[in-house]
């Protein structure tokens, strides 16, 4: 039975006839496999792939805005043109930069990890990335047909979470905010379809032995991040719907003249925005789990509480949404329930961070490169959690809300904590993708100049946050004790932008030249690291069967396996 | 400083076009610092009492995690090619650590929430005393509308005294009742050294106060993106003593006189003329339009534009050719006068003080 497929497949390949244009490795030849294919690993990659395109799109848009705010009064942008670009890049790193490239790491492990052939609905999932995919060009088209034919606007302009009325006809001309509702809009349902598609994975086909118990962790947190994003996306989609009704069809839901409310978008919209925050870094967690005890050479600490501490997590986080909205005027019980429902997130999380120092706690840490970027994650996380606690603190909030310091404290969340599991996995899991390590050289220089200038560009946000600078701001006046903050910002850009020059570069360059990796490069102990590096289109030649939640450690140490203690 | 009668009579001089331009706002130390840990108004200083715990929490917790997050980083890193044969004692977790772990940020979160209900419930459900002084302020795409209440109205009730834009004045030491309101998108009202931030919101009718303990001007800005011109919706507030306070009411409740010079007479007839009535007010003539800011005593302003430039001839000059050469985007159309025409406009709104 393991042999049917191989010979199936590799007999397909030599005997479909070569027509011109559609030999093995030509262009064509490769589009058309991209455009066809269903199989998990490939689209993975293409969600990752793609993922970080429109990253390093989204990533100039904000240099270019860091180099606006350098200095004071500057005209280096027009105000328009500055809201385009801070809209376009926030909308741009949440949408179609952190959702895909998780959802890339999901689909090409989640199925190898539960010893799967390819996920439950392989043809799902291909719509769900095109969705996404044709969402991301959509998002961007509005540049050129946002206009319309009104020749007014152009790309959105209105913020990334697209506050009422101003999104309404009279305050947003043209078509620019049509664009990134409906942007969103159809990459929400290739989301939804993603999750779903996790979620049955997951629960059919885990391989013989692998009990919802012995599943890793990074599994079990995506099973946690589809749910979320199931509950996440109808919300979303509701407003969405509700603000073209509004544009297009006379409704008044956000219409005050017209006995609407101005604050239900922002109710929609959190419900929505914060699962979404958990649903951006709860992979971040997952990618922790992994490498932590694969680097510290020790199984994860508290193993139950992790799966609980997820769960928590995931479920406070469905009560927390007004958390952004202690500004607009709720009673002080309001104010005071979700100031409460927040700080209880740091329970969980706490547990987390503390978890995974009692994992490299008494093991033997290899300061590998995903190690380093896991330990810059928990320090950097930690600082991401304290700020948010400072926000949690509804008073507080009313000073350090819509100003930078909020800026400094989710870039520490976004960058510092998903960002550098992300550049954690892919130094971790590229072997395994391509058969060949990442340059370890590179990856030093992008690591140290990325982290450096991560530090200097966001922490000082903090300080102009405390001076009082609002968010959202395309210029400013000297003199109101901003200018040194912002120009060591900007400064900070150039470190961030050399360090990816140096990532990208290492992409490519280990993918023709980079060493050999073999079938387990870190030593590691999930049934990824079984198969061989690219794996085969099946994944497996034999499905395994384990017996415990690190199955190659009871391969590798048949004289004290793990299923002993568990 | 001087009593507030001789600032009265300062005041007074004014009104007779005998003082320099602006010369009621000299007089308080500028503030444009808006330092959230220098508060010097009582809401502000109420938040900065539990910002301040709240940080010294943060601070330990973070010394003590990063603490331990060097620790292991350091003792228990790998040293070199034979120490990694052997693969360290597996240990899978600790029920009792791991539950200490939970209660103590169980107990750090309970202290916290304490604080900060009890900072919400003083704040926000603080009692208006029956001295206070109430004034509204309506959000404009890019500016503030800013009313003042008649005396004597009854609680409740609203009576306009008199309007004024972008720079409130209220009292030292006296409990100021702020209502929010919007005109058209979210605004959020921000000066940061007297309270923080609540939103101003299309239909809804919220709500802040100040009590400033020092006088000064107090930088604020629009904290909630309103749109192309956010970051130039500026706002200023003029703490000043009692007396400067209630001289400054009469003189904004008092018309301007008419212009005497014969390029200001010539301004005004050139104002009047074109559509500058439909969007802009002055008291004591027929411009009655509320679209745009009160100019009844534009020329008593530190700034214009919603504090986009000086409040000087050279900049009202600029100003007057373009509007959105100052302030790109600005909602105020260029109304295409000539030169000559540009100075006498100039010359009429140098008088409305």
């Amino acid at each position: 039975m393991a042999h049917g497929p191989t010979t199936a497949s590799e007999e397909y390949i030599e005997v479909a006839p070569s027509r011109p244009g559609q030999e093995k490795g030509s262009f064509t030849r490769i589009i058309q496999e991209l455009v066809f294919t269903v199989d998990h690993k490939k689209l993975g990659l293409m969600y990752i792939g793609s993922g970080l395109f429109f990253f390093v799109i989204a990533g100039l848009m904000a240099t270019l805005i860091r180099i606006q705010l350098a200095i004071p009064n500057n005209h280096f942008l027009e105000p328009d043109v500055f809201n385009r670009f801070f809209t376009m890049h926030g909308t741009a790193m949440v949408f179609i930069v952190g959702m895909p490239i998780i959802f890339g790491f999901a689909n090409y492990l989640v199925p190898i990890m539960i010893g799967a052939r390819d996920m439950a609905y392989p043809r799902m999932n291909a719509f769900g990335f095109w969705m996404f995919f044709f969402s991301g060009f959509l998002l961007y088209a509005s540049y050129f047909a946002g206009p319309g034919l009104y020749n007014a606007g152009s790309a959105p302009d209105v913020g990334w979470f697209a506050y009422s009325p101003l999104t309404s006809r009279a305050f947003s001309r043209g078509h620019s905010s049509d664009y990134w509702t409906l942007a969103l809009f159809s990459g929400g349902i290739g989301s939804i379809a993603t999750a779903i598609n996790l979620i049955v994975t997951t629960v059919s086909l885990r391989c013989k032995g692998m009990t919802l118990g012995r599943m890793p962790l990074f599994v079990w947190t995506f099973l946690v991040v589809a749910f979320l994003v199931i509950i996440a996306m109808p919300p979303l989609a509701a407003c969405q719907i509700m603000l073209l009704l509004d544009r297009y069809l006379g409704a008044a839901f956000f219409d005050t003249q017209n006995g609407g409310s101005a604050i239900l978008w922002q109710h929609f919209f959190w419900i929505f925005g914060h699962p979404e925050v958990y649903i951006l870094i709860l992979p971040g967690f997952a990618i922790m789990n992994e490498i932590v005890p694969v680097f510290s050479r020790k199984p994860i600490f508290g193993y139950p509480i992790m799966v609980a501490a997820n769960l928590m997590i995931a479920f406070i986080s469905l009560g927390v949404w007004a958390h952004h909205m202690f500004t607009v005027g709720m009673s002080s019980v309001g104010n005071a329930f979700f100031a409460i429902t927040t700080m209880l997130v740091a329970v969980p999380t706490g547990i987390k961070i503390f978890n995974w120092l009692g994992t490299m706690h008494g093991g033997k840490i290899r300061m590998e490169l995903p190690m380093l970027f896991c330990i810059m994650f928990l320090f950097q996380f930690l600082i991401a959690g304290l700020t948010g606690i400072m926000l949690a603190v509804a008073p507080f909030d009313w000073q350090l809300s819509d100003s930078y310091f909020v800026v400094a404290h989710f870039h520490y969340v976004l960058i510092g904590g998903l960002l550098f599991t992300i550049f954690a996995g892919i130094y971790y899991w590229y072997p395994k993708a391509f058969g060949r390590m990442l340059d370890n050289k590179l990856g030093h220089l992008h690591f140290w100049l990325f982290t450096i200038g991560f530090h200097v560009t966001f922490f000082p946000q903090h300080i102009s946050g405390f001076l009082g600078m609002p968010r959202r701001y395309y210029t400013y006046d000297a003199g109101r004790g901003w200018d040194l903050w912002n120009m060591i910002s900007t400064i900070g850009v150039i470190f961030q932008a050399a360090g990816i020059f140096f990532f990208v570069l290492n992409l490519i360059w280990s993918y023709w030249k980079g060493r050999k990796a073999g079938d387990d490069p870190w030593d590691a102990w999930t049934l990824e690291w079984a198969t061989t590096s690219p794996p085969p289109d099946y994944n497996f030649e034999h499905l395994p069967v384990v017996h415990s939640r690190r199955p190659l450690w009871d391969l590798k140490h048949p004289d004290d396996p793990d299923w002993k203690y568990e | 400083m001087g009593t507030g009668k001789l600032r009265l009579s300062k005041t007074l001089a004014a009104l007779a076009l005998m003082a320099p331009l602006a010369a009621a706002q000299a007089d308080e130390p500028l503030r444009p610092i808006a330092n959230m840990f220098d508060p010097l108004s009582k809401p502000a200083e109420m938040i900065h009492d539990s910002a301040i715990i709240t940080l010294i929490i943060c601070t330990v917790i973070f010394l003590i995690v990063t603490g331990m997050l060097v620790y292991v980083c350091v003792k228990f890193r790998s040293r070199g090619a034979i120490d990694e044969r052997k693969e360290p004692p597996q240990i899978y977790g600790s029920s009792q650590i791991e539950l200490a772990w939970t209660i103590i940020p169980i107990i750090i979160t309970v202290v916290l929430i304490l604080i900060t209900t009890r900072t919400i419930g003083e704040i926000q459900d603080h009692a208006v005393p029956a001295n206070a002084v109430h004034i509204r302020v309506i959000g404009h795409q890019w500016w503030w509308e800013i009313h003042y209440q008649k005396p004597g109205a009854k609680p409740g009730e609203w009576i306009t005294d008199f309007t004024t834009a972008n720079e409130i004045h209220v009292p030292v030491n006296v409990h100021t009742e702020i209502t929010l309101e919007s005109a058209d998108v979210l605004h959020s009202f921000w000066v940061a050294q007297l309270n923080g931030k609540t939103d101003l919101i299309p239909g809804l009718k919220n709500h802040t106060w100040i009590e400033p303990r020092t006088t000064g001007v107090f930088f604020g800005n629009c904290a909630e993106y309103c749109g192309t011109q956010h970051a130039n919706m500026q706002l200023k507030v003029f703490v000043q003593t009692p007396g400067d306070f209630a001289a400054w009411k009469i003189a904004q409740a008092t018309p301007a006189p008419a212009p005497a010079a014969a390029e200001a007479i010539a301004g005004k007839q050139v104002f009047f003329a074109n559509s500058c009535v439909n969007c802009h007010k002055v008291d004591g003539t027929t411009a009655i339009g509320v679209f745009g800011p009160d100019l009844s005593r534009l020329a008593t302003r530190m700034t214009i534009g919603a504090g986009v430039a000086a409040n000087n001839q050279e900049n009202l000059r600029a100003w007057m050719r373009d509007p959105s050469h100052l302030k790109p985007g600005v909602l105020m159309p260029n109304m295409q006068l000539t030169e000559t025409e540009v100075d006498q406009v100039v010359a009429f709104l140098q008088t409305l003080k």
